[in-house]
């Protein structure tokens, strides 16, 4: 009895998985999100992202997406769950999970997979990150110039090598402009809870920062500085609407070319297994316009911005002094080399803060 | 001073939406009813608070939004758990991702759109003390009611009759019942408390703590407000120590970090839940000692008819 009612089960699975490819003369890509889409952040993003990549292709492909869902061992089933309805491209887009999509991938080694931020690859599993840092390095330059204290506010989320990193091209910048230039950093620990977001963005303010900076991803920091009247960078996504009159800029995650460019691979059957890290050359980000700032400034910004694309600036040009006042040793010839950055876990000098669990 | 006064102010406005919160649910657990919703009745809450302000412009029809929302979302928990006598803890688990859920569809519209924040109060002379002056006397109105509601909760409690018929049902519902007290009704009411708090608790986040609502923005304050209830061991005044001293540690591990005191920050944003833990296992030692649960708490009653 057991028997028949798995065989009928797996007969009703095979006419599932055929009448969906049967359906499916269109690919069907799939998108793995850790926020709600309406996070205004980072979800937001990836989502707008896949919206491109729909009016783009949209009579060849088919998406579909799973939200809120949580890094861990849920994902892998979530994954799973997009690869059982027929999806042939996923996209996992955080770095937790990176496991759960490794383990997916050599379960399915007929479907590809696109994890983002993370460094595991397989034969079938891609990797694609953006150069933040870069964009890191611009609004240390604004900061500087527009800080009247000389302290800036800065909130990380988990002391993470994307977020050290981003710290330091900060402070790298900021020195190139005032070098006694002060930075105030305190962790939130979670990459998402506006309440505490706000906290610590008073907290910085209270201090004495008047310029504030986030690597965490609700606009409550924004809205904060813009209500104390102090200058702020939004993060992820477009926030001068939380602070018309407080946004210097925001780093933009635009991930639509890239993902354009992934289908447009899979469907001409050129897919391969790759590592992307693109920067503003390759239009993996872009900067929101220079608002609230003088002419001047913006024009440091610009001509940055334009240096940085053209690889004629590079945020970690050699020699990078470490907080011990050491040099750090210069892997990449003239500049830090992508690894140094990727697993960047120090301090440069500068800032008068220890690096949580160094 | 500027700065200890700026603190304070940050202390209130951190504490208030988890005194509110643990407020309904210390009435909810002394009727004997554990509801672990109270995550889901804040997200609700803040989504149909911001909703009500964002359309009609006003913070105090944005606040009673939020309380009716709580209210609906507790009769649910009321209607299984009390009604269909459904295990408490499963219920509220239930109400809880249903309530975020529930939150992010309700909220969807509204997104990424701000509104004008609750006022300060402002009495000329009081308010421009230093120091004490907007600690007293230029607060927002939430964080006034709230503390009234714990003193009212607190005479309620241990100064009249209903509170005493509440807690007889939390401790012993068998022999309330025999008393001739409509047990379930009373527990009702309680359970609706609980919600209308927790809705209040959940719209001060967008209404008054930061003006936007977001899904998932009370990011598990109710888990925080429950825990407050069972430390407190079911006492207001005790919650009230617990709730301040919770807000006053998150705060001032934040300005320690920004002091760059070099204690790992991971160890300081577990210090709030440490030391609510211990002082208020301290303060319920020191006093009485032993459980002050109420007797009846999570268990199903049905009336015998």
């Amino acid at each position: 009895m057991r028997k028949s009612v798995l065989a009928l089960a797996a007969g009703l699975l095979l006419a599932g998985s055929v009448s969906a490819a049967s359906a499916a003369d269109k690919l069907k890509v799939g998108f793995i999100y850790l926020g709600p889409i309406g996070d205004l952040g980072w979800t937001y993003q990836h989502d707008l992202g896949r919206q491109a990549l729909v009016k783009e292709l949209g009579d060849k492909i088919e998406t579909t997406y799973l939200e809120n869902v949580p890094e861990g061992p849920d994902a892998e089933r979530a994954i799973e769950q997009l690869v059982r309805a027929g999806n042939k491209l996923i996209f996992t887009t955080s770095f937790g999970y990176m496991d759960p999509t490794l383990k997916v991938a050599k379960k399915y080694p007929n479907v590809h997979f696109e994890h983002a931020t993370g460094y595991k690859r397989d034969k079938n599993m891609s990797t694609y990150s953006s150069k933040w840092y870069q964009g890191r390095y611009i609004q240390g330059l604004i900061a500087a110039k527009m800080s009247k204290s000389g302290v800036l506010g800065y909130i990380g989320s988990f002391p993470i090598p994307e977020v050290v990193s981003g710290i330091n091209a900060t402070i790298l910048a900021a020195q190139t402009i005032n070098p006694t230039i002060k930075v105030k950093i305190i962790w939130a620990n979670t990459w998402f809870d506006p309440g505490k977001e706000a906290d610590a963005a008073k907290a910085l303010i209270d201090q004495g920062a008047d310029v504030i900076m986030q690597h965490t991803d609700s606009p409550a920091p924004m809205q904060i500085a813009s209500e104390r009247g102090k200058l702020a960078f939004g993060q992820d996504s477009e926030m001068i609407k939380f602070g018309p009159k407080t946004q210097l800029t925001s780093i933009l995650d635009t991930w639509g070319p890239y993902y354009i460019e992934r289908v447009k691979a899979e469907l001409a059957g050129t897919w391969k297994s790759e590592d992307t890290w693109g920067g503003l050359d390759s239009h993996m980000f872009a900067m929101a316009p220079y608002t609230n700032m003088p002419d001047d400034v913006k024009k440091i910004a610009e001509d940055a911005q334009a240096a940085i694309t053209a690889g004629k600036l590079h945020p970690f040009k050699c020699p990078v002094i470490g907080q011990d006042g050491k040099e750090i040793e210069c892997k990449g010839g003239a500049n830090l080399a992508d690894g140094q950055i990727l697993g960047m876990n120090f301090y440069v000098k500068g800032i008068d803060d220890k690096l949580p669990g160094k | 001073m500027e700065l200890i006064e700026a603190i304070i102010l940050a202390v209130l406005a951190a504490s208030t939406p988890l005194l509110l919160a643990a407020t309904g649910e210390l009435v909810t657990e002394r009727s004997g009813v554990l509801n672990l919703g109270v995550e889901g009745m804040m997200i609700v809450g803040a989504a149909c608070g911001f909703g009500g302000a964002w359309l009609t412009g006003s913070i105090f029809i944005g606040a009673l939004f939020g309380i009716v929302a709580g209210v609906l979302m507790s009769l649910v928990f009321a209607l299984m758990a009390l009604g269909l006598a459904v295990n408490q803890v499963a219920t509220g688990l239930a109400l809880t991702i249903l309530g975020i859920g529930l939150s992010g569809l309700i909220g969807a519209g509204f997104v990424g759109e701000r509104i004008t924040p609750a006022v300060h109060l402002y009495i000329p002379g009081l308010t421009d003390m230093p120091l004490i002056g907007r600690v007293l006397f230029g607060e927002d109105a939430f964080v006034y009611f709230s503390i009234a509601l714990i003193i009212g909760v607190w005479w309620f409690l241990y100064r009249t009759r209903a509170g005493l018929i509440l807690r007889a049902c939390g401790d012993n519902h068998v022999s309330a019942h025999a008393l001739g007290y409509p047990v379930l009704r009373i527990r009702t009411f309680a359970v609706m408390f609980g919600g209308a708090c927790a809705g209040l608790a959940g719209a001060y986040l967008p209404l008054a703590y930061t003006p936007f609502f977001i899904p998932g923005m009370t990011a598990g304050r109710g888990w925080i407000a429950l825990a407050l209830v069972v430390f407190s061991s079911w006492r207001p005044g005790r919650l009230v120590v617990g709730a301040y001293l919770f807000g006053a540690v998150t705060i001032l591990q934040l300005h320690a970090q920004g002091w760059g005191v070099g204690i790992p920050s991971q160890f300081m944003s577990a210090l709030p839940y440490l030391a609510t833990v211990i002082v208020l296992v301290l303060l319920s030692r020191a006093r009485t000692g032993g459980s002050t649960a109420p007797a009846a708490l999570g268990t199903v009653f049905v009336p015998d008819r």
